[in-house]
């Protein structure tokens, strides 16, 4: 057949990575592995490879690289622990619905099954959390498995997927022919757009008063942030958004009304209860979305958008479903939209978030008291760059106060962990976002307890000159666990009090130039000396240690139990 | 979970035949505390395409959304489930009493003949029973001949197959 070769399984594996347009490898080295870092030496102008410090690291950075830039994060590690290494990152990818392949290495096949040495099923451990994983034992395997890992990782409701290749599969020579996959007979990709549920779907939103659009991270992994720009516009539907479709709309768009949830804004929050039609786009209905779903936007018909039918009527029942990709959904319906103006209830939500302006966001990014507050550190920030940098955060309270208060003119511009909250994420996961968008401004909010589940990442910013912001907002306490304690817990902060480490001496050990900030005075300075830096910087702000994110709707409630004052 | 309120359903799978995916597919059944009753794991009609047949105690919405779990793997074709009288299932069972019991009296005899069952091996310690039908006449049966003793009882997992003409794979997914 036509140009075929014969090389090596690890040579094929380089020539299929390079044929689905990989560029970057996110990754660690082992004895099952080490066939393939061995053909990545002849392969390294065109795979560039970061070598992380930690094989969890590898998988976020890869995240985070997938998440800034829409492609597929590519990770490569050995067998045994390096695999297990990867489960997390597997796990948080899978809810998040990022695109991944992961490949692994494997003791040789006739040693499988004899707990040979690092040999773990990792197939077995990583199939709840990936949307495929499949083990490789012969070479002439390996185009075809990298052509399907690439399609199911990329194509509808992305995932991660994971490639476990057996030692012999990457040593023995075969013929190399590349094929690239467009479809898997027992694999529907893209679900048929139902026109009838289209044109119903048009006639509920043409027939409300008062609508109310939920949108999440679906229309930035479909690239259809403009496509819902003209739905909302046409329709003047008010909008508002998941943590992971904080970007989604730019921030000063008259109908982007805040940020739906447990932390969200006021507003969304209780419209959602009020509104007559809800029209959720590219979300899932998460619990800290919904709080209790009993008593969820009962009075609403409810419009669902997804690519993926499971999410139909999984947490709430929905009335009309409209399946398929958002950038052909959105406009099927919006041509069918008359102009409408909703401007009374649009211009409703504006009071109520003018009243969780004043009576908590105020006091949070303007802050008078004595300590610096997250919300004026991570304000002031957003500010200085234009509301342009990408904002990766890491889990907790950080988190919550950057979605919250940094703000995006861009798409895909905030990264965070969101199904699956893991801590440890932040690092890594900016590492990859910063690599795969040199030209963008990179910004970390963390917590002092976070930074240090990935620390060691800062060898992965020396070794490639990883150009990001760090900030760590230091409270001394594993905040949002103890925000908890406060409320639910009596006050009893158990085991949430921490003795951290001299932060900026750790980056200086690893080459970071840092610098701590305790008083209010000095925070602009520093801010803006670690933006001018030309390279990685470190910024350790001492925060209040009992700051509290607020307004806060406590799992499972109805928005009528916010709290909204400490 | 009250199997009083729940209903018997029977889902039914179909599949690449690829390694693993049994593991995959009960999973998606464990993770949300549903009990399988029985599962079965043959070919189908179609070359190529393996059926499973499982059956479980669930409610509607609850089945619903499992299926549609099952249908998001890769490797499953598609996956339906159904309610008793939507479909023809079959189970075997075997029954082990004493041959002793067996001729102290003709009611064993009689009922194998009532029950449609069959003698399928006998000799001097002990008689084997074979009765092949749905879940509760295979029930009725085991509790008549529990009377008399049981040495030894095993049943299979269903069997079924929809009251439709053919194997129910939509076309699209078979192109
Ligand atoms: C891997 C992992 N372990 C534990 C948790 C539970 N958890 C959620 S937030 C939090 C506290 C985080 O503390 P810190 O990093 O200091 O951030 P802060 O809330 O203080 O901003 C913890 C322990 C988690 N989300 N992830
Ligand atoms: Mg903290």
């Amino acid at each position: 057949m036509d140009n075929r070769e014969s090389v090596s399984g690890s040579v094929s594996l380089m020539k299929s990575l390079i044929e689905e347009g990989t560029d970057t490898i996110f990754g660690y080295p082992g004895g099952q592995i080490m066939p393939v870092f061995d053909a990545l030496y002849d392969y390294r102008q065109k795979l560039k490879h970061i070598l992380v410090r930690h094989e969890q690291g590898a998988v976020h950075a890869a995240q985070g690289y997938s998440r800034a830039s829409g492609k597929v994060g590519v990770v490569i590690v050995t067998s045994g622990p390096g695999a297990t290494n990867t489960v997390t990152g597997i796990a948080d990818a899978m809810i998040d619905s990022t695109p991944l392949v992961v490949i692994s290495g494997q003791v040789v096949s006739p040693l499988l099954g004899t707990d040979a040495f690092q040999e773990v099923d990792i197939v077995g451990i990583s199939q709840p959390v990936t949307k495929w994983s499949y083990q490789v034992r012969r070479a002439d395997e390996i185009a075809w498995a990298v052509a399907q890992a690439f399609y199911i990782a990329s194509s509808g409701r992305p995932g991660p997927v994971l490639l476990d290749f057996t030692k012999d599969a990457q040593v023995s020579m075969i013929n190399h022919y590349y094929e690239k996959c467009t479809s898997i007979r027992s694999y529907v990709s893209m679900p048929k757009i139902d026109r009838a549920n289209v044109r119903k779907a048009a006639e509920l939103i043409n027939s409300a008063k008062k609508p109310l659009a939920l949108v999440g991270q679906g229309v930035e992994i479909g690239k259809a942030e403009q496509e819902l720009i003209s739905f909302i516009e046409k329709a003047q539907i008010p909008a508002a958004w998941t943590l992971l479709g904080a970007s989604v709309m730019p921030f000063d768009h008259p109908l982007n009304k805040g940020m739906l949830g447990m932390h969200g804004n006021l507003a969304p929050n209780q419209k959602t209860n009020e509104c007559d039609l809800l029209i959720a786009i590219g979300m899932r209905f998460d619990d800290r979305v919904i709080g209790d779903v009993n008593t969820y936007a009962k009075q609403a018909k409810i419009i669902h958008f997804d690519i993926d039918p499971a999410e139909i009527g999984k947490n709430v029942d929905v009335d009309i479903p409209v399946l398929g990709d958002v950038k052909k959904t959105l406009p099927a319906v919006t041509a069918l939209l008359k102009q409408a103006d909703h401007d009374d209830w649009i211009e409703s939500f504006d009071i109520i978030n003018g009243e969780e302006y004043d009576r908590v966001i105020a006091n949070e990014i303007y802050c008078d008291r004595e300590y610096i507050s997250m919300g004026e550190v991570i304000r002031r920030i957003s500010e200085k760059t234009g509301n342009e940098a990408i904002t990766v955060t890491d889990v907790g309270q950080n988190q919550m106060m950057a979605a919250r208060y940094s703000k995006h003119k861009n798409p895909r511009s905030f990264i965070s962990s969101g199904g699956l909250g893991t801590m440890g994420f932040g690092l890594p996961a900016a590492i990859g976002a910063k690599i795969a968008v040199p030209d963008r401004t990179v910004c970390l909010f963390c917590g002092d307890g976070g930074i240090q589940m990935c620390i060691q990442e800062l060898g992965t910013i020396m070794q490639s000159n990883v150009k990001v912001k760090i900030i760590i907002l230091n409270n001394r306490y594993l905040g949002m666990v103890r925000q908890w304690q406060e409320i639910f817990f009596n006050k009893r902060y158990s085991e949430t009090p921490m003795l951290n480490p001299d932060f900026v001496k750790i980056a200086e050990a690893y080459r970071i130039k840092g610098r701590k900030v305790s008083k209010r005075d000095d925070l602009d300075d520093a801010i803006r000396e670690m933006l001018e830096h030309n390279g990685a910087y470190l910024l350790e702000v001492d925060v209040e240690k009992k700051g509290m994110v607020l307004p806060m709707i406590p799992p499972g409630m109805n928005v009528s139990s916010v709290i909204l004052e400490k | 979970m009250d199997i009083n309120t729940q209903t018997l359903y029977t889902v039914t799978v179909y599949s690449e035949n690829h390694v693993g995916l049994l593991t995959q597919i009960s999973n998606i059944f464990t993770r949300r505390f549903i009990n399988i009753e029985s599962l079965t794991v043959s070919a189908s009609a179609m070359k190529g395409v393996h059926k499973f047949t499982i059956t479980c105690y669930s409610d509607d919405k609850a089945i619903e959304k499992l299926v549609k779990q099952v249908e998001k793997k890769i490797d499953v074709l598609t996956a339906y489930y159904y309610v008793e009288d939507e479909i023809i299932s079959r189970e075997i069972a075997l029954f082990k009493v004493t041959t002793e019991t067996l001729m102290a009296n003709n009611t064993i005899e009689s009922l194998v003949n009532r029950y449609n069952a069959k003698i399928i091996e006998v000799n001097n310690l002990y008689t084997v029973i074979e009765k092949t039908g749905g879940k509760t006449e295979i029930r009725e049966l085991f509790d008549e001949l529990e009377h008399y003793g049981i040495l030894q009882f095993v049943r299979s997992g269903s069997v079924s197959i929809t009251r439709s003409k053919y194997e129910q794979l939509s076309d699209v997914t078979m192109c």
